[in-house]
């Protein structure tokens, strides 16, 4: 998902104190910043919402290449808005780690260094603006799936950062859908492009939700906490099952020969996505990786002037303002 | 005039301030979470883009977090197990006849 392939820490405390702590989110009761907690329930949340955070600054990337060249005014607003939101989305979850003890330039060093990961799917490119309907009908669909179960998570700062981000994540999907149904009227060669969008998106969108995890270690430590909600799996397949009928109505093809209605299991069949790929990609070498990274540090270094003259300004306006009372 | 004490965090960090809104008239403030500002003026500016996008308030407080004072969570029973067993201090404690009315 956002936070993909995040391994959690094993803790070496007290057990009389991790029993009692296990009990507490076992009763549902939400964690705050200054309750005691296990190092490796600290340091796991830290990981997953610093990469939540950073996939939804990075996130505005391939979007943000298209807000130029929107086709309309309206279009534009209409992207603008969302691109505006992820940039929100990104400030709620930096905060939320903050509480654990975590700077938010020590989270933004280790985005730059590569310490720190984003979602995968941002390494693709945004080629035509037909993939601006897609990102949001599927990427922000995925995000939506994965999002909606977090708002329940055991971390109190995180769930409500959470409550927040899907009040406004809604519109992130449908205004995607809106643009592909509109241009699905459209001429021919607009048709096509909307085809071509989904065809490239497709498997990225299923790798969002990182591999199969159902007998991982990592996976059942962090349901135990409730940082983490459904398997990778359930969470797929919940999409692929959703997406089907929406690109039935669409009147366009899941690029997926294998795919099909399972009256069994009432549930689509479906082919996984290439594994391959995906580690490959979330270890640096997918197509926009390196693109991604150096737009994050020069925002990040030609920024630097900004937010050195902001500070002074405000250091000297507070001492005029001592003086004066002086 | 009062010193602001709210001090940069770590290195160069711009200081963390704690954001309430009011939702609508005759609401009080509530917290909503919290950004990084240089004072209050830029921290008043921040928080009407990032917590206020669609329309979520008509008035907002900025306070340093570094101001925040909190009771400690390990001292949620003293400070709060006292009011628990105080029945009487609610209206339904007191069993009334209906014949007396709407009380
Ligand atoms: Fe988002
Ligand atoms: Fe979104």
């Amino acid at each position: 998902m956002y936070a993909q392939l995040v391994k959690s820490e094993a803790s070496a405390e007290d057990p009389i104190r991790l029993a009692e702590f296990q009990a507490r989110i076992d009763r549902g009761e939400k964690i705050e910043p200054k309750d005691w907690m296990p190092a490796g329930y600290r340091k796991t949340l830290i990981r997953q919402i610093g990469q939540h955070a950073h996939s939804e600054i990075v996130g505005q990337l391939p979007e943000g290449n298209w807000i130029t060249r929107a086709p309309t005014l309206e279009r534009k607003a209409n992207l603008l808005a969302k691109v505006q939101d992820e940039a929100g989305h990104g400030l709620y979850l930096y905060c939320a780690a903050e509480t654990l003890g975590v700077s938010r330039d020590e989270l933004f060093e280790m985005l730059h260094n590569g310490k720190m990961k984003y979602s995968s799917i941002f390494n693709y490119p945004t080629l035509t603006w037909a993939d601006m309907g897609a990102v949001g009908w599927l990427v922000d669909g995925a995000a939506i799936m994965n999002q909606v179960p977090l708002q329940r998570t055991s971390y109190g700062p995180y769930a409500r950062a959470m409550v927040r981000i899907c009040k406004e994540e809604s519109f992130h999907q449908r205004q995607g859908y809106h643009l592909l149904l509109h241009m699905m009227k459209g001429s021919e060669a607009q048709q096509r492009m909307c085809q071509d969008a989904l065809n490239r998106m497709w498997f990225p969108a299923l790798m969002m939700f990182g591999p199969s995890d159902k007998d991982s270690v990592h996976s059942a430590q962090s349901m135990a906490w409730k940082i983490k909600m459904n398997t990778n799996d359930e969470l797929r397949q919940k999409f692929v099952d959703e997406t089907v009928r929406q690109a039935e109505f669409l009147g366009l093809q899941i690029p997926d020969d294998a795919l099909r209605w399972n009256e069994s299991t009432g549930h689509y069949d479906f082919s996984e996505p290439d594994w391959d790929e995906f580690h490959d990609v979330i270890s640096g070498n997918g197509p926009c990786n390196h693109e991604r990274l150096e737009a994050r540090k020069s925002a990040w270094n030609d920024g630097a002037w900004v937010r050195e003259a902001r500070m002074a300004h405000a250091m000297k306006n507070s001492e005029r303002r001592l003086a004066a009372a002086e | 005039m009062a010193e602001d004490t709210s001090s940069p965090a770590a290195g160069n960090e711009w200081p963390l301030w704690e954001i309430f809104i009011r939702g609508q008239h005759g609401m009080s403030h509530r917290h909503v979470g919290s950004l990084h500002a240089t004072d209050a003026e830029h921290a008043i500016k921040n928080a009407r883009d990032v917590y206020t996008r669609r329309n979520e308030g008509v008035s907002i407080w900025v306070v340093p977090a570094s101001q925040v004072s909190a009771s400690s969570p390990s001292d949620k029973g003293p400070m709060f197990d006292p009011a628990r067993d105080k029945v009487y201090r609610h209206p339904t404690f007191y069993e009334l006849p209906d014949e007396a009315g709407k009380m």
